[in-house]
């Protein structure tokens, strides 16, 4: 089925439909966590009903052993190679994910569910707490890294999916991938962490605390409850975004894309008008992330990342969480991400050599920053493919 | 679950490019079915050969990025590191065989390399240019210059090969270092082995390469 098919009419309010619950929700497929078997957090509360939103493309196989979950970073979303159902936009991987596409729809049945915590239709804070019949806000439980990935995994029981081939995933997506391969060391085959790390650094945690603190300093916040008052902390939520989309790329790159050019003038206003290109980038940015995105998710969602370590899960000792493992791994990093240095997945590599994990290791030249794995990048591409290939190969999958 | 590591048949009939001489003189030492670190595997060609000919579960390290993502991208499993540096992550054991094929002279401590690789592995094979064969002596003592040879093609300046030595100085670090050389042998100018067993002076006089097969104490 053509993906686009699927997707049902637009929202005629998508601003609307990203905040209120009231909308028409997002097309797509749904999966519920039954009250009766809720998800038991890593903070000990049992959370139930859950519904997990999440899109498909193509066929699972007859011995179900083409499966490729694909997980989603901060601020994307289960429309990997969909359009967009806000912004209209093509999906956000579909430079890798689609028919004929690296991760070959053709080939794979392909997965990718909105987190928990999310605001494309997966439960989160801005959904209606059934104990008190008003949206949860500031009452949802902080939710972890591991969290989400139990979610899938319950997804995964409910598809019939025993073992996946691949879990891939980029940022936050690649914290999910190792994740996957730790806490279900059998149930992935193949797992390909691309510019992400093992635990979120301090300097990481800092630029989260900002755009945290950004949107709680939106009066419009009302301290989580701006869903009852009928408002939305959108200058608050623009400006974490502002901040954190400056940590997606790189000097190089925002430099060869702006300079000091002036927008749409011929000299300097001296005012604070955004005189700059940069700066009108940035708020272009920020306002239209507030039309698909919910302040409180943000706040829930990256403090998931921030609590993430999976050396310290692991008594200090990163190897640990992968002994024993028979995964084979394809790690990937970025010369010009500063997010997620290189120096970050090397230290996991280690870990993985003295695990004896079967590993491929790259670093791809790339001047885009951590942006990079979203983009276009011809050398990424050849050893995503190349990887996919030997794993479909060691699988003994056969394709027509 | 599928193990990872084994090969379906199916995959073992592709046809595969023939390899260097001195790569199947090391190829033809791997015991089929066994787990292979090859250290600076370059272009993957031994990788690809271990992994396809003899079902290995073949893993390699490489220094030059562009050596490591074309291996990666011919779905070999390798990551980008360096012997110096690397090596030492690796558990005790973990791999039948390690190995470092002209790489040692490159290293910044071939003794601490020695010492890594018949730790990790149960058999080390290592293959060096030796600088002791004849026509290197030859030119030294005629020229008073560095040689530069097929083997050794960069000036004195720009080459990589850093700790140059001669077979019988490799015997002396095995030696040294209490490592058993189970197998050695030479290789001529086309990298074919040479029926010399023990290493002795006509060894290190004709050998090009030096090629040992070590294992950890005595």
């Amino acid at each position: 089925m053509d993906p686009l098919e699927r997707l049902g009419p637009l929202s005629a309010n998508p601003r609307i439909a990203a905040v209120d619950t009231t909308a028409p929700d997002f097309p797509g497929r749904r999966f519920e966590i039954p009250a009766a078997a809720p998800l038991r957090l890593d903070s000990g509360v049992e959370l139930g009903p859950v519904t997990v939103a999440y899109q498909t493309y193509g066929t699972l196989n007859a011995d179900r052993s083409n499966a490729v979950l694909v997980c989603h970073a901060l601020t994307g979303d289960q429309f990997v190679a969909d359009r967009h159902p806000v912004t209209g936009k093509p999906g956000w991987w579909e430079a890798l994910v689609g028919a004929g596409k690296l991760v070959d729809t053709n080939r794979y049945f392909v997965v990718c569910a909105n987190v928990l915590g999310g605001c494309m239709g997966s439960t989160g804070p801005k959904d209606i707490n059934p104990a008190t019949g008003k949206p949860w806000g500031l009452a949802f439980p902080v939710i972890t890294i591991g969290d989400m990935v139990k979610a899938q995994a319950r997804l995964l029981d409910h598809l019939g999916i025993e073992q996946l081939f691949c879990v891939i995933g980029g940022s936050m997506g690649g914290m999910q991938v190792l994740e996957w391969v730790s806490a279900y060391p059998e149930r992935v085959f193949a797992a390909v962490p691309v510019a992400t790390s093992y635990r979120h650094s301090a300097q990481n945690i800092a630029f989260n605390e900002v755009g945290r603190q950004a949107i709680m300093a939106d009066p419009d916040w009302q301290n989580g409850a701006y869903q009852l008052a009928g408002v939305s902390p959108d200058r608050g939520l623009a400006v974490a975004r502002m901040a954190a989309h400056i940590t997606y790329l790189s000097e190089t790159a925002l430099h060869r894309k702006f300079g000091r050019r002036l927008q749409n003038r011929a000299q300097l206003s001296y005012g604070f008008d955004a005189d700059f290109q940069v700066e009108s980038y940035l708020r272009h940015q920020g306002s239209t992330f507030v039309d698909r995105f919910d302040a409180n998710s943000y706040l829930y969602i990256t403090r998931a990342m921030d609590y993430f370590d999976l050396q310290a899960e692991h008594g200090g000792s990163l190897a640990e969480a992968f002994t024993g493992t028979k995964t084979r791994f394809c790690v990937v990093s970025f010369t010009s991400d500063w997010l997620f240095p290189t120096s970050e997945s090397r230290a996991l590599v280690h870990a993985l050599n003295a695990a004896a994990a079967n590993v491929s290791f790259v670093e791809i030249v790339s001047d885009k920053g951590h942006d990079a794995f979203l983009l276009d990048e011809p050398e990424f591409h050849s050893v995503i493919g190349g990887f996919l290939n030997g794993a479909a190969e060691h699988r003994g999958l056969k394709f027509g | 679950m599928t193990d990872p590591g084994s090969l379906p048949a199916a995959a073992q009939m592709r046809p595969r490019a023939t390899i260097r001489v001195d790569l199947k003189a090391i190829a033809e030492m791997i015991e089929p079915g066994t787990r292979v670190l090859d250290i600076g595997c370059g272009d993957g060609a031994l990788l690809d050969y271990l992994a396809h000919e003899k079902r290995v579960d073949a893993r390699g390290i490489e220094i030059s990025q562009a050596g490591v993502n074309a291996c990666v991208a011919q779905g070999l499993s390798v990551v980008q590191g360096n012997a110096d540096t690397d090596l030492k992550d690796y558990p005790t054991g973990g791999f039948d065989y390690a190995i470092l094929s002209q790489t040692l002279q490159a290293t910044w401590d071939p003794k601490a390399v020695v010492g890594e690789l018949v730790r990790i592995a149960r058999r080390a094979i290592v293959s060096f240019p030796n600088f002791g064969v004849w026509h290197v002596r030859l030119r030294l003592l005629v020229s008073g210059r560095m040689p530069v040879t097929d083997t050794l093609s960069a000036a004195w300046y720009e080459t990589p090969n850093i700790h140059l030595c001669t077979i019988d100085d490799f015997v002396g670090l095995c030696d040294t270092l209490g490592v058993t050389i189970e197998k050695a042998m030479v290789l001529d100018s086309q990298g074919r082995p040479r029926s010399l067993n023990a290493p002795g002076r006509l060894a290190n006089l004709l050998g090009e390469q030096g090629l040992f097969v070590l294992r950890r104490g005595r």
